[in-house]
């Protein structure tokens, strides 16, 4: 059994256990350069503001209904989260950090009675740090996720599900019946690792409801759509096909982009940006002692200034050695990126993805430094050089 | 710290003699293998952990929040303006602690005194006068002040 505890629109959350004034208010935080919002209130949400709404469309609440607009603090939010999980681990016997403010906790095997141990944590997050939370209960991921989804709504929609799923949902603990009830009333779109797309392709086939995606034929959705619909179909039944991973795997993807507070029109200003991104981006692939054989960059002006005349560049640059040394990843992304921008530069964004090189065979290193600590003569403990100034 | 060079290819020069370096890879590796000079310390068996102030401080570390106070309002009880409180959630607050309360969305640092029909914040200063909820004014416990920090003379 796994239950998943989740923070409520944790970043304003966190943001009201310090700002004790804003409670009852609707607020947002913004992303970097506050472009957009990334976390609303209930009351925001009230608003009809949705998740990622550009700050200059919905910015005219500020007058018409208070709303309160956060730059993101993601030192709070990041040490909210640590103390968060911590309690939440409280829960069970293995936790596994699935993001920012969401952890799946294994509490097969804890005896008595679940809903309440469940209330009791839930209690101490809320009392502790401040933070209201909803925990879902059941037996496969998905199911939790689920139950988790039925808390939140419970809790905020009055009259979207019974009451008493509400902040705290136990899908195990449910009879057939019960359960019958609660997957008609989701929508297909609404269950886990169904994206919008695949919600719409579903729905025009009929499969309107969690209940209907419950009784479709795994076979049949492995044939018709892909193994991933299929595990969740699977996990929707009750089988756990989505591992529970206590350690996290090594990212496969590093993305490094933001969005620039004014539009950059100089040259120097787009290198400096880039330079930044490689030197953030080969950190984080030291930090989990892998290498990169492809870099992603690109530039664009801002999607949602529809009647500005759009530009977007990216370059796609595979390395013919793996790489993690910041200055390389900058010399590929810069070369690549600015013989293919023209001169009219007129760019909202850019940024840097990188892709995890899975196999270290392949690494054939042109420059290797010994250093202290380098032990057992591991090519993965070897560190690679920087470029001064990039640290 | 001494540093062991191998040679873990043929082809590579013999580190004895200097050389041009080769135009391929070319690996120097080092292993972690100390060599003690000198007489050993008599210490090094009863060797402590120094003292932690903040495990003597802190009772309950995912509770327990730093605070910086302004006002002379907790004078007397040695909370002076600029002093960081360590403020303790998970304690229930209980009459005569100090703590951090919300009174009309702001924080305050006061005593609370609790009678079974009413309570009131209470500073440790005359100058102040008690905060007494007004009707349907709430105030809010944020937490229980459990030390607190001045700094002197910086």
């Amino acid at each position: 059994m796994l239950a998943l505890v989740d923070g409520n629109n944790f970043y304003c959350s966190c943001e009201r256990v310090f700002q004790p004034w804003l409670k009852h208010r609707p607020v947002v935080v913004l992303s970097n350069n506050d472009g957009c919002a990334i976390a609303r209130s209930d009351e925001a949400k009230a608003l009809g503001i949705k998740m990622g709404a550009p700050w200059f469309k919905i910015r005219h609440f500020e007058e018409e209904a208070g709303l309160v607009a956060l730059s993101a603090n993601f030192a709070l939010y990041g040490d909210m989260s640590d103390r968060m999980m911590t309690l939440a681990a409280g829960l069970g016997h293995a936790q596994e950090v699935y993001s920012i403010d969401e952890s799946f906790i294994d509490v097969s095997g804890i005896p008595g009675d679940l809903v309440r141990r469940a209330r009791i944590i839930r209690r101490r997050i809320h009392q502790w740090i401040g933070i209201p939370t909803c925990i879902g209960i059941g037996p496969t991921k998905t199911l939790a996720k689920l139950a988790n989804a039925i808390a939140k709504s419970a809790e905020r929609k009055p009259g979207s599900y019974p009451a008493h799923h509400a902040q705290i949902c136990h899908l195990g603990a449910c009879t057939p019946e019960e359960l019958h009830a609660l997957l008609v009333a989701t929508e297909v779109g609404d269950v886990w690792g169904v994206g919008p797309r695949i919600g719409a392709q579903l729905r025009a086939q009929g499969v309107h409801t969690a209940l209907d995606l419950q009784r479709m034929s795994p076979a049949a959705t492995k044939a018709g759509w892909s193994v991933v619909l299929e595990k969740t179909v699977r996990e929707l039944n009750g089988v756990p096909c989505i591992e529970f991973e206590d350690e996290p795997p090594a990212k496969q993807q590093i993305a490094c982009t933001r969005s620039f507070g004014h539009p950059i029109t100089e040259l120097q200003d787009l290198q400096e940006a880039i330079t930044e991104f490689a030197c953030r981006a080969a950190e984080k692939l030291r930090r989990q002692n892998s290498h990169t054989g492809h870099i992603m960059a690109f530039i664009r002006t801002s999607p949602h200034r529809e009647k500005d005349p759009q530009y977007s560049r990216s370059a796609s640059i595979p390395l013919a050695k793996a790489a993690r040394a910041a200055n390389v990843l900058d010399g590929h992304a810069r070369f690549s990126l600015l013989e293919k921008s023209d001169d009219l530069l007129v760019g909202k964004s850019c940024g840097l993805h990188i892709r995890h090189s899975p196999k270290l065979a392949d690494f054939v290193p042109s420059i290797w430094y010994g250093s202290e600590g380098a032990g057992q003569g591991n090519s993965k403990d070897i560190v690679p050089p920087l470029s001064i100034g990039c640290q | 710290m001494l540093v062991f060079y191998t040679a873990l290819s043929n082809n590579m020069p013999q580190l004895s003699t200097p050389q041009p370096l080769p135009p391929g890879p070319f690996l120097v590796n080092t292993f972690p293998a100390s060599v003690q000079a000198g007489f050993p310390s008599p210490a090094e068996d009863h060797q402590v952990e120094r003292i932690d102030l903040m495990n003597q401080l802190i009772k309950h570390p995912q509770a327990t929040f730093m605070l910086r106070v302004s006002g002379q309002s907790m004078r007397d009880a040695g909370i002076l303006d600029g002093s960081v409180v360590l403020v303790d959630r998970a304690i229930k607050p209980e009459s005569g602690h100090i703590v951090v309360a919300v009174v009309d969305g702001d924080f305050t640092c006061k005593t609370l005194q609790t009678r079974p029909d009413a309570f009131r914040l209470v500073a440790a200063n005359p100058d102040f006068a008690d905060i007494v909820p007004t009707e349907g004014q709430t105030i809010e416990v944020w937490g229980v002040v459990v030390a607190s920090i001045v700094q002197h003379g910086t």
